[in-house]
């Protein structure tokens, strides 16, 4: 067992819980009743996603992608950096981007951006088409008193009295 | 019971193979990983260049804002798109839909605080001082968001919200007054306008659409790299628009079912 968990889990620890948390998804997206836990169901499969595009941008020792002065030393070029004065501000003379030497910055610094940006927007459009479910969730309410799936197909397979 | 155990074998079927194919991936937060390096032997990855040519393609430190507004800008005008039409689906269900035909409309019974109730005098004071200073911290990461975290679509949420809490702590009325249906649909529609009338100039001007380089004499830039940089700023407060509006009329449509009268 413990070396199941040492050469299989551990190594690939990040990978176990978006496939634990995809799968409790799908559970719900499949067996639950209740549109709303569909719902919930649904946003927690996205969530997975998410958070497995998050995190292939990973890079160990690398900060965030935003060329300023939280940048590792390394980025930073010394030659233009001046001691700090005895306030403990930076010279307001000095604009804190130029401290990064932008003509030859080491990819391996920075957070990989591209996943970000297609998950910020992913997110975004989550938002909305959950929106949208909510919504239709709701006209079912109204149209059948029940969010239970199997009283709804109850319904619609008896006479229709409801038009 | 039938069912669940059904349910229950595909997803264990679809775990096992998911975790089958782990193996395949390279650890978590290695540099060199297909993703973030590029194949071996192979061209290096995309997003390298982001890393090393974003800031002397167009001046902008926070990469992700660059990549968001500017390489992918096609990208981002289609998602505030997506978000318009999210919007206009929840007006024509709930609204459209929601209101034709009442006849079999189930009881609700709508409980709304009603005006002598205490609460209302400490949430909403409280709320009244809050909104400005959420407000304020809005623009603020619209507009900062090439320097730091943030850009249209944080910040539009962030001005939502206030709207939301105003609806929350008060009646829905007081978010209404302010921002009312007419004005959140014109809004929502205006930042889509700027989004796409920055790519239409562009045209004009003979180059590609969303190509921002070219706008250099109308923002009286020096150089085209300045022009991206605060042609981005324009889109994003596009941007900012249509989620600020948009993501107040999911609220107020759903939390009032349709009605835009009572509220939760």
């Amino acid at each position: 067992m413990s070396d199941f968990i040492n050469n299989v889990v551990q190594p690939y620890f990040n990978f176990w819980v978006y496939v634990i948390l995809l799968m409790m998804g799908l559970w719900a997206l499949i067996a639950k009743n209740n549109l709303i836990k569909k719902l919930i169901g649904l946003s927690i499969f996205q969530t997975a996603i998410i958070l497995f595009y998050v995190s292939a941008g990973v890079k160990e020792d690398s900060t965030i992608p935003i060329l300023l002065s939280q940048s590792p030393a390394e980025a930073i070029d010394p030659s233009i950096e001046e001691p700090l004065p005895e306030s403990g501000y930076h010279s307001p003379e000095v604009p804190v981007a130029a401290k990064v030497d932008t003509k030859n910055i080491n990819p391996d610094q920075f957070a990989n951006p591209l996943p970000h940006v297609l998950m910020l927007t992913a997110i975004v459009v989550g938002v909305a088409t959950l929106g949208v479910a909510l919504a239709i969730s709701q006209m079912v309410f109204k149209q059948f008193g029940t969010l239970e799936e199997n009283e709804i197909l109850k319904q619609m397979k008896g006479p229709a009295e409801d038009g | 019971m039938f069912t669940k155990v059904i349910a229950l074998i595909a997803v264990l079927i679809t775990g096992s193979l998911l975790l089958y194919g782990v193996a395949d991936f390279p650890a978590f937060g290695d540099p060199n990983s297909p993703a973030n390096a590029g194949v071996a032997g192979g061209a290096p990855s995309i997003s390298q260049y982001f890393i090393t040519d974003t800031y002397s393609d167009t001046k902008v430190p926070n990469l992700v804002t660059a990549v968001l507004a500017d390489y992918r800008g096609y990208d981002t005008m289609f998602e505030t798109v997506v978000i318009f039409a999210a919007g206009m689906a929840i007006f024509a269900i709930l609204r459209v839909l929601g209101n034709v035909n009442d006849k079999h409309h189930r009881c609700y019974k709508v409980t709304t605080i009603s005006d002598g109730d205490h609460n209302r005098i400490i949430v909403g004071s409280t709320v009244k001082v809050i909104v400005p200073i959420v407000q304020l911290f809005a623009l603020y990461v619209v507009a900062h968001g090439h320097y730091s975290p943030g850009g249209g679509f944080q910040g539009g949420v962030i001005f939502a919200a206030s709207f939301i809490l105003l609806a929350l702590a008060d009646q829905l009325n007081a978010a209404l007054r302010r921002l009312s249906e007419t004005r959140y649909i014109i809004l929502a529609v205006v930042g889509i306008l700027i989004y796409a009338g920055f790519g239409v100039v562009c045209q004009i001007l003979g180059k590609n659409f969303l190509d921002y380089g070219i706008l250099e004499p109308l923002l009286f830039t020096k150089g085209p790299e300045m022009a991206r940089s605060h042609s981005m700023l324009g889109v994003e407060i596009g941007v900012a628009f249509t989620v600020t509006t948009i993501m107040f009329a999911i609220y107020a449509n759903l939390a009032s079912r349709g009605s835009l009268k009572h509220s939760l």
